[in-house]
């Protein structure tokens, strides 16, 4: 009787495992079909709606498809360093495009696409006026209503060094590190600047504009004259296949370029 | 709701189990029914994964396999495709970072079994490996089932590695933890409010569906 019920578990437990490895391999399977052969495109996280919306209109005219990784400028450059498997780059700044030709990962020095614009904004209820401009924070710091200050971080987003540059030249930078708060890119600066209790931040003009942030709050555009232009090259990488150049192309086109406009970036001449 | 992170994220959960659990419940029977000399420090290395923050095993990883390593580029030669961005890099990380979810929990159940069990099983003439198969491995069952889950569930998790490693490239290493992440910074708020949803579901039915399958719970039904 004992014996029987050990039987019958040993053969139950043989049905599980059995069955765990056949998931696994039904998985494994699928994986392998899954493999999805669309590019994948690196892009500074301020195209974040520019770009998908460009794509829509790649797709809808050629039926390729593209994918996009959305991060800092500086962790996209050491991820193709790294051997990411990405057939185009958009930088945010042109200095990594530049090192990144230089290490022979790119097919040529790229093109400029555009240029980005820095605004200063300040969610809802904030205490903050953008259209003061950044000069209104100190009026905060004296009144001691500076909570927190979002930007991207410096180190490896363009537009944190041109929010410090913005900073920096206005006398603000030393007072203000105690308030501010630094996103990995800025994207989320952006969205430390709406959520986070902070009186506001030095964003992307592309995404103030961008749905999820335009009825959140106020913003003005920060004069390009405080901070080193935030000129944005894109460069096919090494690996490179026929769509992304296609879509390489596509970008340089009038499509792309009026969406570039409507998105808050001013077009190289 | 991203579909392909859902399906990311199962699959690297299945793989890794599939890829540790063997080599973990050897693992831990090794551990359980032996002593030797440095032991303490081999138990060490096995719980490092538990304490190590995630970046640190990444940033490892992307030296050691990085397109700009020696290593990296001969496995490139290889097998024609880095490990860092890839699948089979976050099956490698992920199977690194749960190793002590897997080895722990089977050795404190190899370990239960009373050594009076396997001393009669000898006697009565059984081969070490029939002494495993039939009475070390049913009886340490629920431990072993136990692991098999903790990994599954921990994978699902992950977080810090997987982006560090896998880089977010969707259907290949965006999870769907990584997808969540990926919502938020495009202010898609409801995007990532199903997500995590489904996250949460997914681990909540794991859990259920363990303790359901668990012998214990069978035996009592």
């Amino acid at each position: 009787m004992r014996g029987d019920e050990g039987g019958g578990r040993r053969s139950s437990q043989r049905w599980r495992c059995g069955s765990l490895v056949g998931a696994a391999l039904a998985v494994a399977v699928a994986m392998a079909q899954a493999q999805p052969p669309a590019p994948v495109v690196a892009a500074a996280s301020d195209l974040s709606t520019a770009l998908p919306e460009i794509a829509a209109q790649f797709t809808r005219e050629t039926g390729d498809r593209v994918q996009f990784v959305f991060g800092s400028s500086g962790t996209l450059a050491r991820q193709v360093r790294d051997g990411a498997p990405f057939e185009l780059y958009l930088s945010a700044d042109e200095t990594y495009v530049a090192d990144l030709a230089s290490a022979g990962l790119t097919r040529d020095g790229g093109v400029l696409y555009a240029i980005g614009r820095l605004v200063l904004f300040a969610p809802t209820g904030s205490p903050l006026v953008p259209s003061r401009g950044v000069d209104d924070l100190r009026r905060l710091l004296t009144e001691r209503r500076l909570t927190r200050f979002a930007m991207a971080n410096p180190t490896h987003a363009p537009y944190g060094r041109a929010a410090e540059a913005v900073l920096r030249g206005r006398g603000l930078w030393a007072q203000l590190q105690p308030s501010i708060v630094l996103g990995e890119n800025v994207s989320q600066a952006a969205q430390f600047a709406v959520t986070g209790n902070a009186v506001g931040g030095l964003i992307a003009y592309s995404l103030a504009l961008a749905p999820g942030l335009r009825d959140r709050g106020t913003f003005a555009l920060v004069p390009d004259t405080g901070h080193p232009a935030l000129r944005q090259r894109m460069v096919r990488l090494a690996r490179a296949g026929p769509v992304a150049e296609r879509f390489y192309r596509y970008l340089q086109g009038p499509h792309a370029r009026a969406v570039f406009e409507r998105s808050g970036f001013a077009l190289p001449r | 709701m991203d579909w392909s992170a859902l399906q990311v994220s199962l699959s690297l959960g299945v793989c890794t189990v599939v890829l540790l659990l063997p080599a973990g419940i050897a693992a831990g029977h090794w551990l359980a029914t032996h002593r030797f000399r440095g032991q303490a420090l081999v138990e060490a290395l096995v719980a490092v994964p538990l304490i190590l923050p995630p970046t640190v095993l990444g940033y490892y990883l992307l030296t050691l396999f990085g397109a700009r390593s020696p290593l990296g580029a001969a496995f490139e030669r290889l097998v024609g495709q880095a490990l860092p961005f890839s699948f089979a890099g976050l099956v490698v990380a992920s199977a690194i970072a749960n190793i002590p979810f897997v080895v722990q929990p089977i050795q404190r159940g190899f370990e239960a079994v009373p050594p009076e069990v396997r001393e009669a099983a000898a006697c009565c003439g059984l081969s070490p490996w029939q002494r495993f198969r039939l009475v070390d491995l049913p009886l340490a069952w629920p431990a072993v089932l136990t692991a098999a889950i903790l990994t599954f569930a921990h994978t699902l998790g992950e977080f810090g590695v997987v982006l560090m490693v896998g880089g977010n490239l969707p259907g290949r290493t965006r999870t769907l933890s990584i997808a969540i992440y990926d919502r938020m910074q495009a202010f898609d708020d409801r995007g990532a409010a199903t997500m995590a949803a489904v996250l949460l579901a997914v681990a909540v039915t794991t859990l259920v569906l363990t303790s359901l399958l668990a012998p214990g719970r069978a035996r009592r039904g």
